[in-house]
């Protein structure tokens, strides 16, 4: 029996200083194999009588049962200390910055044309768009602007020859819509427009989004009613708005359309001229005549119609202080707006 | 149209403040752009008279002046040379506060002691002039306070007017204006006739009626045109944005801004025969009033004499016959002249004249003969002319005829959304001048007054009364329309899609002129043919783009000037070119890439952007185009480089392009990296295929490796196309995973290797046929593409 004892002091010792798998099972071998120590025990059972051999061999179990529990406890805590190690040693640091593309972005006057077409196309407007490079007839003359007509001065419109230009508005869109569909029309015309005029203010390039409304019974109110809400939208905020009566040929009658200066709340600033209005849209009821020279019964259809700079609507918006920045790309001003 | 609001008060005046007074006419539609007053503050300046003048005895520049205020004499040491012994003059008193809070106090100059300071306009802020001390008229009262004298507290207007209300473009037409807004009568100017006191005319013939269907002449004779001008006309003038010149031609332009009728004096000495109206013939020469020559076409409506062109009719006189110090007899014209006659021909000659101004947007065909009435009071009275009969001269039918309107209360409520009371509609109407011709029929026939010359339709009268009522007094309300279905088409692929994906893919928008520098395009696109504009802002900006390629590299440079390392910049917008079958506007989409090919990081090593760079990104950006193929092919292009350039198609039909600058391009532009430039025509990208449902195989997958060698100037394209042809229909996927060049191949060639894939829809394919396939493979690529088989 001391034989036994020993050789379990001797197997647990082992074990406990086992540092690896490998050892470990070098040890079960040792041990429990088949040639191992402590089942040479067993064989020599024989050797016992009948009597004392049941409980001579429950002991032996015994031990090679403790012996492989050892083993076992011993490989998993192994296991436990190898993972923990490989954890640590997998660390890294969080907060450094993720490998990426920079992101891009779009540009502010995108982003605002988006809103702008957004409100409209969600109350049932369908955007229409068109060439730039347009006939005297759709940019002038359908619109009620005949050659002589002092307004043609208010466009100061870039020319390829008599009748060819590039167009001053998106109104020719909106004749050409007109031209090739039936009412009821419900559309906004966004893109870019061109006016011979350069300096910190004006851009020989701009962008606008006009809007035609053409139904059985359109009225001055539901304009009214249509901007109100389309500039409260835009700016997320109870705006003060007033109509103006203005002078459009193409419109009668005709309003330009003011909100409170957003930038210093109606006080008076640079920005709105010490006004506290700023100037935002023009406006008004379809002139007949244009209805008419589009193929539209004015007797039977009304309608309105709206336009406004989307330059403009973004600076105040954003707060852009410069109508040249929107043209000269700049990375470092275009990112602002990612 | 610039006013003084004193002047506008005399006329019309409601008790509303200023301030009130701007903020109405703004909202009833005559903006007013701005308002100043007509002299800064200052204090205690009065009238003073020079008694006696001397030489200052220390200073050559200065003199020691006596100046009386009426009560009592001060010595002023003043340094104007204009200073003299009897000059009324704008006399600072020790105490007085000038613009600036400048206080006057007693000083000494050069050992002498000075009593206040006789004053400049500048130093009143009444204008820039500082060619030396004011000098007041002779009869100016001395010892009034100059405020007073001059009536300077008062407000000069100027309000913003559209094209279609010329009918404001006088004291007269907003003074109608503000009475109609505040329910206030107008007190107009009484105009008495003035009787001839002799029986002097000069004969006025019109030839061409259309252009001026009437035409009143007077003589003056004896006019002195030495009086000054008198000072409340000529600071009305001044208030008004007009200078005085001298009696003659202020009286008319007093008239013009009084009453809205330009007019011109003749020196009538200068005229020869008669006055004929007529158009110029061309060639025709005129030397204007501003001593510019111009030459005339047949366009021109003239005023002429015997020895030719007088005048431009309604714009601007010649120089040789206008009123001068020498004239003693005067010719006045006060015409009215068409609207379409004179439209766009002062701009046409880089003119642009209060008269033209008026004319082109109409002037009141019936003010005529009032207006030639007051102009010869005033000329009576100022220059003690003596008038002749005034002469008519007309063409009845060219004259225009007042539109009669027809006005429908339902029209009205309907339009506005809401009912004005019929007898506010009737009292607006009136009050503007028109004349309600018929009402018994259950609307109103509206006669519009002559001076309005936008009045044709019934939505012009439902303006005016929109616009009386005031805007912002009509109902709000929101619009009622049919819910229709905006039904979107799936195969049609929104632009903003595409867009979207070329932000995610790390592009920045950009948005570039559409008219470009001529040079550099033609550098990039010797084959197109440029669209010149007419008339270009600048010689920079002169033609319209052919690509936005253009645009791109100029913000390419402007961002690489600004040290910018990561450029990665796109641009959607539409191209314009000059193709055989007319203009061609196409929308495109163009990128233009350079730098490192991620953006600064402790990841990346400085690694410069590659073709494949750039082609992955169009290739994840028209993977957005779904089930449709796009082939890259390789392409030349004039601006791109010659062995880095793909041809972009869809079947068959090109798409766009795709490549490096070519270098001898970006040298030139003075750039020191490859730039990477595509472009696609969004009309062949847009269309996708709807997807079609495939039952899903439950057969294994059967996979081979193929690694050939060919020469480099074998595409991989066209080692894909030959595999997929004998690789038969039930090859899954294709894929190439390593290209090889270097050890143990040859040196002019290079090792591609593919991983396929196949799967039968229903069975298992055997190692047969897949080995069949390889085999048929393999011999194609050897017989096409001199393929070897890498071992």
């Amino acid at each position: 029996m001391d034989t036994l004892n020993k050789l379990h002091e001797d197997a647990l010792a082992a074990v406990k200083d086992a540092t690896s798998a490998q050892i470990l099972d070098e040890i079960r071998v040792k041990f429990l194999g088949k040639k191992g120590e402590i089942t040479a025990q067993l064989k020599s059972l024989g050797k016992l009588s009948a009597e004392e051999r049941p409980a001579a061999g429950a002991r032996i179990n015994e031990v090679k049962e403790a012996v492989a529990n050892a083993i076992n406890a011993r490989k998993t805590e192994l296991e436990e200390n190898a993972l923990a190690e490989k954890l640590a040693a997998e660390q890294i640091d969080v907060t450094a910055p993720g490998r990426r593309q920079l992101t891009g972005g779009l540009h502010p006057v995108t982003m605002t044309l988006r809103r702008m077409e957004g409100f409209f196309t969600n109350i049932g407007y369908s955007i229409a768009t068109g060439p730039e490079i347009e006939d005297d007839y759709h940019n002038f003359e359908a619109l009620n602007i005949p050659s002589h007509h002092p307004a043609r001065a208010m466009h100061d419109t870039f020319y390829f020859d008599a009748s060819t230009l590039l167009r001053t508005h998106t109104s020719p869109v909106q004749v050409r819509t007109m031209e090739s569909s039936e009412p009821p029309i419900r559309i906004v015309c966004p893109g870019r427009v061109y006016r011979c005029d350069s300096d910190l203010t004006h851009s020989p390039m701009f962008h606008q989004m006009e809007g035609l409304m053409i139904d059985e019974k359109v009225s001055f109110a539901d304009l009214k009613g249509t901007i109100e809400e389309f500039l409260r939208v835009f700016f997320e905020k109870e705006l003060p708005v007033r109509f103006r009566p203005s002078y459009f040929p193409f419109t009668e009658p005709s309003a330009e359309v003011d909100i409170e200066c957003v930038m210093c709340g109606g006080d008076g600033c640079r920005v709105c001229s010490h006004t506290g209005w700023l100037e935002v849209l023009g406006c008004g009821m379809v002139h007949p005549n244009v209805l008419r020279a589009s193929g539209v019964d004015p007797d039977k259809y009304q309608g309105f119609a709206f336009g406004m700079g989307v330059e403009r609507m973004a600076m105040l918006r954003y707060g852009v202080n410069d109508l040249r920045l929107f043209f000269d790309n700049d990375l470092k001003f275009l990112r602002q707006f990612n | 149209m610039k006013f003084s609001e004193k002047w506008l008060r005399t006329w019309v005046s409601p008790s509303i403040s200023s301030q009130e007074l701007m903020d109405q006419v703004t909202m009833a539609g005559l903006e007013v752009d701005g308002s100043e007053p007509v002299a800064e503050a200052f204090s205690g300046v009065v009238v003073g008279e020079v008694t006696s003048c001397e030489q200052h005895p220390n200073a050559d520049k200065l003199r020691v002046c006596t100046v009386s205020n009426g009560k009592e004499t001060a010595q002023v040491v003043c340094g104007a040379p204009n200073a003299r012994t009897g000059l009324k003059v704008a006399f600072a008193e020790v105490g007085a506060v000038l613009p600036g809070d400048f206080k006057i106090k007693k000083a000494k100059l050069r050992q002498v002691e000075s009593f206040g300071m006789l004053c400049s306009e500048k130093e009143l802020g009444l204008s820039d002039n500082h060619d030396g001390i004011m000098e007041l008229a002779a009869d100016a009262p001395v010892g009034t306070d100059l405020r007073e004298y001059f009536d300077l507290d008062d407000l000069a207007i100027e309000v913003d007017l559209t094209p279609n209300r010329a009918d404001c473009l006088s004291i007269r037409g907003i003074a109608r204006e503000v009475g109609v807004l505040n329910n206030e009568a107008v007190s107009e100017v009484e105009v008495p006739a003035v009787a001839a006191v002799h029986d002097e005319t000069f004969p006025v013939e019109i030839e061409d009626g259309k252009g001026c269907p009437r035409y009143i002449g007077r003589v003056f004779n004896n006019v002195d045109v030495t009086v000054s001008t008198p000072v409340w006309m000529v600071e009305r003038l001044r208030r008004g944005g007009v200078r005085s010149i001298d009696p003659v031609v202020d009286i008319t332009n007093y008239v013009m801004l009084e009453l809205g009728q330009p007019m011109h004096g003749f020196d009538l000495d200068t005229l020869k025969d008669k006055i004929v109206v007529r158009k110029a013939e061309k060639g025709e020469k005129l030397t204007l009033l501003d001593g510019q020559e111009v030459e005339l076409d047949s366009s021109e409506l003239l005023i002429t004499d015997a020895s030719g062109p007088l005048a431009l009719a309604g714009i601007m006189g010649g120089e040789n016959t206008g009123v001068s110090s020498e004239t003693k007899r005067v010719f006045l014209e006060c015409a009215f002249f068409a609207p379409i006659e004179i439209a766009g021909k002062a701009r046409a000659k880089g003119l642009h004249t209060d008269s033209s101004h008026r004319y082109e947007r109409g002037v009141d065909f019936n003010l005529q003969e009032m207006a030639v009435e007051r102009a010869s009071a005033l000329l009576v009275e100022i220059c003690g002319a003596e008038p002749g009969p005034a002469v008519l001269a007309e063409k009845p039918e060219f004259i225009p005829v007042a539109a009669e309107i027809e006005l429908y209360a339902d029209v009205v409520s309907s339009s506005l959304g809401m009912t004005i009371e019929n007898q506010r509609i009737e009292q607006i109407l009136t009050g503007l001048g028109f004349s309600i011709v018929d009402s018994s029929g259950g609307y109103w026939k509206v006669k519009a007054p002559s001076w309005r010359f936008d009045m044709e339709i019934q939505a012009d009268l439902i303006e005016e009364l929109a616009r009386v009522y005031g805007y912002n007094n009509l109902p709000i309300t929101a619009p009622t329309a049919a819910l229709k279905p905006q039904g979107a088409q799936e195969q049609e692929t929104p632009v903003n899609m595409l867009v979207d994906r070329m932000v995610s893919l790390g592009f920045q928008e950009a948005i570039t002129f559409s008219f470009v520098e001529p040079e550099a395009q033609k550098q990039m696109f010797p084959n197109e043919e440029s669209i010149a504009l007419a008339n270009p802002i600048s010689a920079d900006m002169s033609v319209m783009r052919v690509s936005l390629w253009p645009g791109l590299l100029k913000a390419v440079q402007h961002n690489l000037n600004r040290q910018a390392d990561h450029v990665r910049l796109f641009e959607t917008g539409q191209r314009f070119r000059q193709e055989e079958k007319g203009l061609e506007q196409v929308d495109v989409l163009a990128g233009a890439v350079t730098g490192t090919r991620l953006s600064k990081g402790w990841y990346e090593k400085g690694e410069s952007v590659d073709f494949y760079d750039v082609k992955g990104d169009v290739e994840q950006l028209l993977s957005g185009i779904r089930g449709v193929q796009f082939d890259f092919l390789p392409g030349k292009h004039t601006a791109l480089h010659p062995g880095q350039c793909a041809r972009i198609e869809r079947n068959g039909k090109l798409v766009g392009y795709l490549g490096a600058l070519h270098p001898s391009i970006q040298k030139q532009l003075g750039i020191k990296q490859t730039v990477y430039l595509f472009e696609l025509r969004l009309d062949r990208v847009l269309k996708s295929e709807l997807p079609e449902f495939t039952p899903l195989s439950k057969q294994p997958v059967t996979t081979r490796d193929l690694a050939v060698v060919v020469d480099e100037d074998v595409s991989v394209s066209s080692v894909i196309d030959s595999i997929r042809e004998m690789a038969g229909e039930d090859l899954d996927s294709l894929t190439l995973f390593d290209i090889y060049r270097g050890k143990g191949i040859d040196s002019k060639r290079k090792s591609l290797a593919f991983g396929l894939t196949w799967q039968h829809p229903s069975r298992t394919l055997t190692d047969d046929e897949i080995n069949r396939f390889m085999d048929s493979i393999i011999n194609t690529l050897q017989t096409r593409l001199d393929a070897v088989l890498r071992g």
